[in-house]
């Protein structure tokens, strides 16, 4: 199965198992399977098994040799040694082949050989790649190239995750941490993996020229405008900036994968339909971001500050202004408590 | 548990090459040829069983596992260019040193609302998870390290922010305040930053040269987020 994939990694890794131990040696060429085989090279590797393998070689000698005691005497420690041999040697091809079926297995379907063509990548191909992410092309009579890796994608998803728990840096969040990590990371992915699949779904519907992968791609270094707004926003908490930004970067590298969509699809409702959903989601999510995961920075800065509630910018919450400062944390934190549940069970 | 590994490692350094030992030569960076049993056929192992382990004292196996440990951290501390920590791996000083992060980092009220149970599955789960996630990463990018070879550096790794934890926990037990904060956002980024280079030291020998970033970076967000866990712990 592995070997379907057209890329070479996948070819390679199918050539011939029994030289599949050797392959992993040579240099450049090493398959990605996590070869049960060479496991047992590195030191220390599988000591359980050695162990279970000296057991049973160990058995089977009290075995031969409690067969061999009951014979006669006058039997020759040669007699007694070949059939030791023998069964040593038995043993030992059993677990031989045993072993050489399991790795099999393990490697037919932990082959992770398959995403191999998708990491290979250069740094200076993602850095570009990053900045070419925040600047939308014109030309949209012509289909745009997709660089179809995962490398970029993943790590930008994970940096995100990573700035989203930093952007919770104040003290009353920790409580909840355990639940929010999570979160923060069903969040990231969910959306990644999520918006992904069905923006090729409509894709699909719209007739537009995009795999499953690129789109991947895509989305991902899309992620890259949500991952500066956000660290930006998260350490100048000023609402106004953030709708800058929002806008502003937000808005180009929406416009940037609005493009690359739009010339590689045909028809005006088509495009509309992809672009306004892809845009809208996009978006949206940004807002989501910032808000949900800032209220508890808004609900401190509301009790310092006073209620001077600007119109349309802040959500009402039920912490009264008069508050003596020690019973703040707690009932911030009953809000932030009360919102996670919320946002929890509305998953 | 008794392990053969140590007096293999002895023996390695002492005994005259194993059968495929020039092999080791050819698969990994030319600058630091490795010595030692990456490479080694199964057959080498096997001689070792007539000076069972199997048979000493449990003391002196947890003796000599602990020495092991005790010698890995030490290269972790003052980390060079060895490879020690890739030769004679061993997952024991991660399991502790993960174990010993999660149970600091764990509340040590018990409120209805701060539920002390999950945090150490999910410290737990996230350095596990973490770890195995780096590792395939650098695989894909074409590094040349095995996956617990990868795996052991990057728990013995933790060992700069599991003693950060300690000293954050200490500085706790003094007022809060902002100086107390401040202490510890210094400690914790010192610790960071050691952790980032004792394990750049180990594993970026592994990788493709032009690629060493790409796979540097996955391990600087791991330890970030680590590194968040224990800055923003405080006991209640």
């Amino acid at each position: 199965m592995a070997t379907t994939a057209a890329p070479a990694g996948g070819a390679r890794s199918g050539a011939g198992p029994e030289w599949g131990g050797f392959e992993e040696n040579i240099q450049g060429g090493g398959s990605a399977v996590i070869d049960m085989e060479n496991m047992d090279d590195t030191s220390g590797s599988s000591f359980e098994d050695m162990g279970e393998l000296h057991q049973r070689l160990r058995e089977e000698e009290v075995d031969a040799d409690a067969a061999a005691a009951e014979e006669e005497d006058g039997e020759f420690l040669g007699m007694k040694g070949f059939k030791g041999q023998l069964s040593r040697q038995v043993a030992d091809q059993m677990w031989q082949a045993g072993k050489r079926q399991a790795s099999r297995a393990f490697s037919l379907y932990a082959n992770i050989d398959i995403l191999r063509p998708y990491f290979d990548v250069e740094p200076a191909q993602v850095r570009s790649r990053l900045l070419e992410s925040m600047i939308p092309v014109k030309m949209v009579n012509f289909p745009q190239k997709i660089a179809g890796e995962l490398y970029g994608p993943l790590m930008l998803v994970f940096t995100l995750v990573a700035i989203l728990l930093h952007g919770m840096k104040t003290s009353d969040t920790i409580i909840r941490e355990g639940t929010l990590m999570g979160t923060a990371i069903g969040t990231c992915f969910g959306y990644w993996l999520g918006v992904s699949s069905f923006i090729y779904f409509l894709a699909y519907l719209c007739n537009a020229q995009i795999t499953m992968l690129q789109m991947l791609a895509l989305l991902g270094y899309g992620l890259f405008g949500h991952c500066i707004v956000l660290f930006v926003t998260y350490n100048i908490h000023l609402h106004a900036l953030f709708y800058l930004f929002w806008l502003l970067v937000g808005g180009l590298s929406t416009l940037r994968m609005v493009a690359v969509l739009v010339s590689r699809t045909v028809g005006p409702t088509q495009r509309l339909l992809l672009c306004g959903t892809l845009a809208a989601l996009h978006m949206l999510f940004l807002l989501y971001l910032h808000f949900a995961y800032h209220k508890v920075v808004e609900g401190i800065l509301d009790t310092l500050e006073g209620p001077n509630i600007p119109p349309m910018q802040r959500v009402p919450r039920d912490i009264p202004a008069v508050l003596p400062a020690a019973r703040v944390p707690a009932t911030v934190l009953n809000a932030t408590a009360k919102a996670v549940m919320v946002t929890l069970q509305s998953h | 548990m008794a392990k053969a590994v140590e007096s293999s490692g002895e023996l390695g350094t002492t005994s005259p090459r194993p059968l495929f030992a020039g092999l080791s030569d050819i698969s990994i960076s030319q600058d630091i040829p490795v010595e030692g049993e990456i490479t080694i056929p199964m057959r080498s192992h096997i001689r070792e069983f007539d000076s069972s382990t199997l048979n000493e004292s449990v003391q002196n196996t947890i003796m000599r596992d602990l020495k092991a440990v005790g010698k890995k951290f030490m290269h972790v501390l003052y980390p060079r260019k060895s490879n020690t920590l890739l030769r004679d791996w061993d997952l024991w000083g991660p399991l502790i040193l993960c174990v010993t992060l999660a149970l600091m980092l764990q509340r040590s009220s018990v409120d209805s609302e701060q539920d002390g149970g999950p945090q150490f599955a999910e410290v737990f789960v996230i350095i596990w998870f973490g770890a195995v996630t780096i590792t395939v990463n650098s695989k894909l990018l074409g590094g040349n390290i095995s996956f617990f070879q990868s795996l052991c550096v990057l728990g013995y790794c933790i060992l700069p922010l599991t003693v950060a934890m300690l000293v954050c926990r200490l500085v706790l037990l003094a007022e809060q305040g902002p100086i107390n904060f401040m202490v510890r956002l210094f400690v914790v980024i010192v610790m960071f930053a050691w952790s980032i280079v004792a394990s750049t030291a180990f594993l970026a020998d592994s990788q493709p040269p032009n690629r060493k970033a790409l796979a540097i970076y996955p391990v600087f967000l791991f330890y970030f987020v680590i590194s968040w866990m224990i800055l923003t712990f405080t006991p209640q």
